[in-house]
């Protein structure tokens, strides 16, 4: 049998999760003006647009550079304007791809960030199938490996 | 002069499988009804296959053998999610609007100052970009019509997507009518529409010009309507809604506004209540439910609030506590404190006829006793695990799974179904 396992947290009130009451010398940005009932809801902080936030994960290390690592969870926010210099997700052909945008005089450019691997940058367009499909807005990681 | 729009999603479950499924943008899809029965959802290349509406599975199954098609199992947590969040997209520009189906909603644009086909641009856009759905838009003076231009504005590629009835000459009008068959119009059904022929009323023109006070004697006020709405006197309100086919409805105003989480619950309760035992009376089952809550559209003076929601059922089913158990449920998740609700509704999809009744276990349905005990189920459910207490109906129901061969994953609600996005390279 499945797991069951808890909806993409995009729904209010879907994730919540008990407020601590230390302070976190780290300097955690603070959207303390956002809880309610003693609860911080993740949705507040990681969904500016509701209906237009996906989920998804990253697979390969072309973005490892710009912080994307294999398996992390990206947020991606189809509302907002991608500009050059966000990161975003990219409809190529028929797969979905990440990389960083750049506006260029010669027309737009799609980055990968890895210098350790030279992969080509992208200059999507021609007769090939492409769209900007959303940009990321946090990218979600597991720190301790005993959370995975 | 009212304005009204009609918005509906194209292929709307097959739509929502191609936004994570690039690879199947431009060919055949189809979508089965519950249990993989039969075709309820053909894109355009699966209908110039020449694969009907309702066509059972064997019918198209040699032509996915062939590769020429592509088959889904109904998804109905991908659709519901999929159909909250175009609503939740047109409600941010337009004011007041109403959902009608899972995929199609009235929206009122009376009196706002823009182009109506610039809006429905707008409108058909941000749902393409936010959602990645495509959307027509069809608007009119009435109901009726808005629902044709809708009509129109999916059969005739050339409107790209959005017709609005006021921006066609007298002349344009007359003809659009006459192109369709009477049967086209909303609220005329094959039967009435045989009824029509007999009196030489074949098309919507026909139709719509027809002496009202013969269509009332003949068939009633209800048609009459229909005759009047045609002709652009609006006299269905946003919140008249005559029940899409294959979708039971039941909702009502209140007498007094209602604030509390417990008194909704109760309303709602009752409706479910009421909709399980017409669904029970029409040996049907249904296999989506949704919610809808309203605050009072015409009280300026009070915050609005307006939503809906649907949730798949496990089991497709007619039992009354599983379908008042998934309508509390969803209305917890759409419950606002602190708005004055005037309104509260229920309606029952997918509904499929023929399958195995469940018996009705708990009678009466609505007793605050038997709620309760929801309520006592829900918490051990909570507190011990999804499943240690279930409805007998439910254990019947677990003893034969539904039958789902092709099933998409849940892109948009489980972890485990997310999709990926490449950072690997492509291979050039």
């Amino acid at each position: 049998m499945t797991p069951h396992l808890n909806p993409v947290a995009l729904a209010p009130a879907a994730a919540t999760t008990a407020l601590m009451h230390a302070r976190v010398q780290a300097g955690f940005p603070s959207p303390a003006e956002s809880y309610a009932a003693g609860t911080l809801d993740f949705n507040q902080y990681l969904v500016a647009h509701p209906p237009a936030t996906f989920a998804l994960y990253a697979a390969g290390d072309s973005m490892s550079d710009a912080g994307i690592d294999d398996g992390d969870l990206l947020v991606v926010d189809r509302a907002r304007e991608p500009l050059s210099g966000d990161i975003v997700i990219v409809q190529l052909a028929t797969e979905f791809t990440v990389k960083r945008l750049r506006k260029t005089p010669a027309g737009l450019e799609l980055h990968p960030e890895n210098a350790r691997v030279p992969y080509p940058i992208l200059r999507p367009g021609g007769d090939e199938e492409w769209r900007l499909v959303g940009v990321v807005t946090f990218i979600i990681k597991h720190a301790c490996p005993r959370s995975r | 002069m009212p304005t009204f729009a009609l918005i509906d999603g194209n292929s709307f479950y097959a739509s929502c499988e191609r936004v994570f499924r690039p690879d199947l943008a431009k060919t055949p899809i189809v979508v089965l009804s519950n249990n993989d029965g039969c075709v309820v959802t053909r894109t355009r290349e699966a209908k110039a296959l020449g694969i009907r509406m309702g066509a059972p599975y064997f019918e198209v199954a040699h032509l996915e053998r062939k590769g020429l098609l592509t088959v889904f199992s109904s998804n109905y947590e991908l659709y519901a999610d999929m159909s909250r969040r175009m609503m939740d997209t047109i409600a941010s520009l337009v004011p007041r609007f109403e959902v009608y189906s899972i995929d199609e909603c009235f929206a009122d644009l009376t009196g706002l100052p823009d182009d109506p086909t610039d809006l429905g641009q707008r409108i058909r856009a941000r749902v393409e970009q936010w959602v990645g759905l495509p959307t027509c838009v069809g608007i009119g003076p009435s109901k009726t019509l808005a629902k044709f231009c809708n009509h129109l504005a999916k059969r005739h590629g050339k409107l790209a997507g959005v017709l609005d009835w006021g921006g066609l000459s007298p002349e344009r009008q007359a003809k659009a009518l006459a192109s369709e068959p009477a049967a086209e119009v909303w609220g005329i059904g094959r039967r009435l529409a045989e009824q029509l022929a007999g009196l030489g009323v074949h098309n919507a023109l026909q139709l719509a010009r027809a002496d009202p006070a013969l269509i009332r004697r003949r068939f009633g006020v209800v048609v009459e309507r229909v005759v009047r709405e045609l002709n652009g006197v609006s006299c269905l309100a946003l919140e008249d809604v005559a029940p899409p086919r294959q979708q039971l409805v039941r909702s009502r105003s209140f007498g007094k506004l209602l604030h509390e989480r417990d008194a909704l619950a109760a309303a709602l309760a009752h409706h479910t209540a009421q909709a399980a035992h017409d669904l029970r009376a029409q040996g049907s089952v249904a296999g989506l439910l949704g919610v809808q809550l309203h605050t009072h559209r015409f009280r300026e003076q009070d915050a609005q609030y307006h939503a809906c929601d649907w949730r798949p059922l496990p089991v497709a089913s007619s039992d009354t506590l599983a379908l008042i158990r998934a309508a509390l449920a969803l209305l917890d998740r759409l419950y606002r404190k602190g708005y004055a609700y005037k309104k509260v509704g229920v309606m029952l999809a997918e509904l499929q006829t023929g399958a195995t009744r469940q018996a009705d276990w708990l009678a009466p349905e609505t007793d605050p006793a038997r709620l309760a005990l929801l309520g006592a189920l829900d918490t051990v459910n909570h507190r011990y695990g999804r499943g240690t207490l279930r409805l007998g109906a439910e254990a019947i129901a677990s003893g034969w799974q539904m039958r789902r061969d092709k099933p998409s994953p849940c892109y948009t609600t489980r972890f485990a179904e997310l999709p990926s996005a490449d950072a690997r390279m492509q291979d050039e």
